[in-house]
């Protein structure tokens, strides 16, 4: 084992870092995300404390958060995270990168020394952009681009893992209770408008830092909780897509669902959403035409998107969060308002941990979203006011 | 004329304590197994004669009858069975090729009897049917990659769809194989509970026109029957190619069973053999099935879905990609084991391979491609309850078609007899006798409560896997697991052994 510093730390090796997807996992969890949808940024103590009051809900297996506004320094790079078993790994997957991408800035991402966060790979940032000439050749978008790197980095280079690649955004994860997590991270350093984080309850020990929450593709990410029992069929429909889900988890069959449908195919939030959270057919009768007639293309075109089973999920995205329950709402979920501030968490104790006198607090139904937008639709982080708003 | 070597297949045992000598079995076999002395005044049996219908055991009032195997037994031989030795004395008499009824009825592995279906405990909530909404609704026809939407409706109106309130259809049976009776059932539990039925290859008899848009009109090799109204009537039209009881050959109703109302439908003179060719004579390759499709489609001016049905073969997942490709909207798939009205025995037991492999092979060769969405597909060859349904959705079929499950409700005994017209079951037959014995009212009642019951329980199976709608389990292979496979079939159907 080689710790962050990059020196071999023999006593730490423990556990074995397969990677996952060898076998399906299921886990329960925790999760909780923030908005401020003026931009204003706060810092990640709130993320942390409020996952942190869920601590039950997680086993110390996995926790971790995504952030978005952090990096107002480089808002046109892609930031790269990425785990590293070993330095080796790091320089091949480094000569890949820089064959392909021109790197503004690369370096360790720093951490903390904390009890009970052992066995860290190395844990690097890369801010980058496609070389042009590679975009050329490849005949591809940028943000195309940055996926298929992304998803051969993540098969083909051994040891590599990139786990982060959106632009002003990053997602910070591990093994360990995620308070933990993020403290190790130092993310009271960092200072975001969209927070969501995650404790997880893996009832298998895989041991990978890769394999904790949130999952992320360019700047979606994806905190969830549930385990997903159309997976087989979801999965499937994707892969004829070009997805491949090497994890084999809910949540990176989440991500590329919303992306293939909000990216690629450049649906609405709310046409997704009822792909993936379908109104019953007896609902869906009740209404008028025009809206019958969507709701029945959604539900004949998307039938494999459908998302059966008990889930909730935060969704992040540069633009704003979503939060989502199964149409049948087996797993918890609450949301609050206060002032420009959107809450949402699986505990209504974990809004109000940060939040004690919320204006609005309710539990939405299932597969009825709670989105929460930046009111300027392509935002530019707003410096933050000195303290953050809502503790009273 | 040299010594004839059959024996009778069957015994006919009747209780002379029991039986009053009503006669009743007389009238009830139209195979005249039962006769009546009228000298002695009493009944006697000719077993040579009996198929073991169970039609006279059935409607005997005082219980009196039964029927088992003839118990004349060779010398033990595992090679040459008695099947074996009477067919041969049957060719060695007659020269003539072996003909049967129904499906396929040799031991092969029955691989649907080879998977179990998976259920939720703990970390994912099973759901109770009977609370909770729990959705079969399903739509046949092609789908498009993506929809889009402007102002709050789409852009472009869906690919025309049939839409099932739960996946499965009546197969293919053809007006002149079965009594317009039977139709006239499977019709009405058709229009009852929400599926389709289909006419075959015989046409549409008058009556059934004004329950049009729940049938799916044939075209096959012999175009029986086909006109414009008939296409303008249907809900979908399906080309068939082939059938698993017979992959490879044409059909042959014969001149008997063509009476007049037959005559009329199939638009043939009264008396005649109606032969379907092996081929369609205008079909010998891919594009010509092509022009085919979109000349119907043209003819029904882009309204309805069209089907191509196959039988399930060697080779079948690149001909079903080749089907998806020439525009058919939907696939239909038919196994070794699917039944029928009339067939070679030896092309029925020999030729063709299970729905099993074929519906696995098919639907991951057209993931594969990336053109599962583009048709549906339909499997057919042997469906005999809910869980097979279950199986095959979760292997990736989009809905089933059953043909001897649907006959079984409306009375059939599967005693294989359906190509001598004298179905004591008035079901595979004409004659007016026989067939006044299937009230289509009943008929539908009895085919309708069988949909009904298979459709409480493949609910009872989704909600104990967690999911309330039957999207999510189909081509959910996860939800399958194997048992006494071989690595190799297992791979073929995609799915993991138990245990894994
Ligand atoms: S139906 Fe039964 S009781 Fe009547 S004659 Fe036949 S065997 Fe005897
Ligand atoms: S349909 Fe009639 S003839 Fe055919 S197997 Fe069934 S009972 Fe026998």
């Amino acid at each position: 084992m080689v710790g962050n510093d990059g020196w071999a730390r023999p006593w730490e090796l423990q556990g074995n870092h397969r990677r996952e997807g060898s076998k399906r996992i299921p886990s329960g969890c925790a999760i909780a995300g923030m908005i401020n949808r003026k931009g204003r940024t706060m810092s990640g103590v709130d993320a942390i404390q409020s996952i942190a009051l869920m601590h039950d809900r997680s086993n110390g297996l996995g926790g971790g958060f995504a952030a978005y506004g952090i990096y107002p320094e480089f808002p046109e790079h892609y930031a790269f995270h990425l785990f590293f078993d070993d330095h080796k790994a790091r320089e091949q997957t480094e000569s890949f990168l820089n064959q392909h991408f021109n790197i503004e800035l690369g370096g360790p991402i720093p951490t903390r020394k904390v009890v009970g966060i052992s066995g860290a790979p190395l844990i690097w940032r890369y801010f980058a952009k496609p070389k042009l000439e590679q975009l050329r050749v490849a005949e591809m978008k940028e943000d195309d681009f940055v996926v298929n790197m992304v998803m051969f980095i993540n098969e083909r280079l051994d040891g590599a893992y990139v786990f982060s690649s959106g632009k002003n955004m990053g997602a910070f994860k591990g093994v360990g209770y995620p308070e933990d997590i993020g403290e190790f991270y130092r993310l009271d350093e960092y200072r975001g408008y969209i927070w969501t984080a995650h404790g997880r309850f893996p009832t298998n020990t895989p041991g990978w830092w890769g394999g904790a929450h949130p999952f992320t593709l360019l700047d979606l990410s994806v905190v969830h909780n549930g385990e997903i029992s159309s997976y087989g069929a979801n999965r499937r429909f994707l892969e004829m897509f070009g997805y491949r889900c090497t994890l084999q988890t809910d949540t990176e069959v989440m991500t590329y669902i919303f992306d293939l449908l909000l990216r690629r195919q450049g649906l609405p939030l709310e046409t997704a959403v009822k792909a993936v959270a379908a109104p019953f057919w007896s609902t869906i009768a009740r209404m008028p035409q025009a809206q019958r007639e969507v709701l029945t293309a959604i539900r004949t075109v998307y039938s494999s998107l459908l998302v059966n089973g008990p889930f909730s999920i935060v969704l992040g995205s540069s633009q704003g969060i979503m939060a989502l329950n199964d149409r049948v709402k087996l797993r918890p979920l609450v949301a609050a308002t206060k002032g420009d501030l959107l809450y949402v968490a699986s505990e209504e104790s974990a809004i109000r941990e940060i939040c004690p006198k919320p204006e609005r607090v309710w539990s939405p139904r299932g597969g009825e979203p709670v989105i929460g937008m930046l009111e300027d639709a392509m935002p530019k982080a707003v410096p933050a006011p000195p303290v953050t708003v809502c503790h009273l | 004329m040299s010594l004839s070597m059959a024996t009778p297949a069957f015994l006919i045992e009747r209780n002379l304590d029991r039986c009053i000598h009503c006669q009743v079995c007389v009238r009830q076999c139209a195979n005249e197994a039962h006769g009546y002395d009228h000298e002695e005044q009493r009944v006697y049996s000719d077993d040579m004669r009996c198929v073991n219908c169970h039609r006279c055991v059935v409607l005997c009032p005082t219980r009196a009858l039964s029927v088992r195997q003839f118990p004349l037994e060779f010398r033990a031989n595992a090679n040459w069975t008695a099947e074996v030795i009477h067919n041969i004395y049957l060719q060695a008499a007659t020269g003539g090729i072996l003909l049967t009824g129904m499906g396929n009825d040799r031991p092969y592995p029955i691989y649907w009897d080879h998977m179990l279906i998976n259920a939720s405990q703990v970390t994912n909530p099973s759901i109770d049917p009977l609370r909770e909404p729990m959705e079969l609704k399903t739509f046949l026809g092609r789908k498009p990659e993506k929809i889009v939407i402007e102002n709050g409706r789409l852009k472009e109106a869906l690919p025309p769809q049939l839409e099932l309130e739960l996946p499965v259809m009546f197969s293919a049976m053809s007006f002149g194989s079965i009594s317009l009776n039977a139709m006239k059932s499977l019709a009405l539990a058709a229009e009852a509970e929400g599926t389709y039925y289909n006419t075959g290859e015989g046409g549409l008899h008058k009556d059934l026109y004004p329950l049009g848009h729940r049938t799916i009109v044939q075209v096959a090799s012999g175009r029986f029957g086909v006109h414009p109204d008939y296409l303008a009537a249907g809900a979908a039209i399906e080309i068939k190619i082939g059938q698993g009881a017979k992959p490879g050959i044409g059909g042959h109703l014969p001149g008997e069973k063509v009476g007049r109302e037959v005559s009329e439908t199939r638009m043939i003179p009264e008396g005649t053999d109606a032969l379907s060719p092996a081929p369609h004579h205008d079909i010998y390759s891919i594009e010509d099935l092509r022009q085919l499709i979109y000349s119907l489609k043209e003819a029904t001016n882009y309204s309805k879905p069209v089907s191509v049905k196959i039988a399930a073969v060697h080779n079948v997942a690149a001909i079903a990609s080749g089907i998806a490709r020439a525009g058919a909207d939907i696939i239909a798939i038919d196994g070794y084991r699917g039944g029928t009205g009339a067939t070679p025995l030896r092309t029925r037991d020999h030729v063709g391979i299970p729905i099993e492999f074929a519906l696995a092979a098919v639907d991951s060769r057209l993931r594969d491609e990336g053109i599962r969405n583009q048709v549906s597909l339909v499997v057919a060859g042997s469906i005999r309850h809910s869980a097979d349904i279950v199986k095959a959705v979760a292997l990736g079929a989009d809905a089933v078609y059953i043909g001897s499950a649907a006959l079984i409700a409306l009375g059939c005994h599967m005693c294989q007899k359906c190509y001598t017209g004298k179905c004591n079951w008035g079901i595979a037959t004409q004659d007016p006798n026989l067939t006044k014995r299937l009230n289509p009212e009943i008929g539908a009642k009895r085919a309708a409560n069988l949909l009904k019951a298979w459709k409480h329980e493949i609910k009872e199976m989704l909600g104990g896997m967690g999911i309330n709608a039957l999207e999510s389990l189909r081509g959910n292979r996860l939800m399958l697991r194997g048992i006494g496979l071989t690595d190799r079939e297992l791979n073929i159907l995609g799915i993991k052994a138990a245990g894994e």
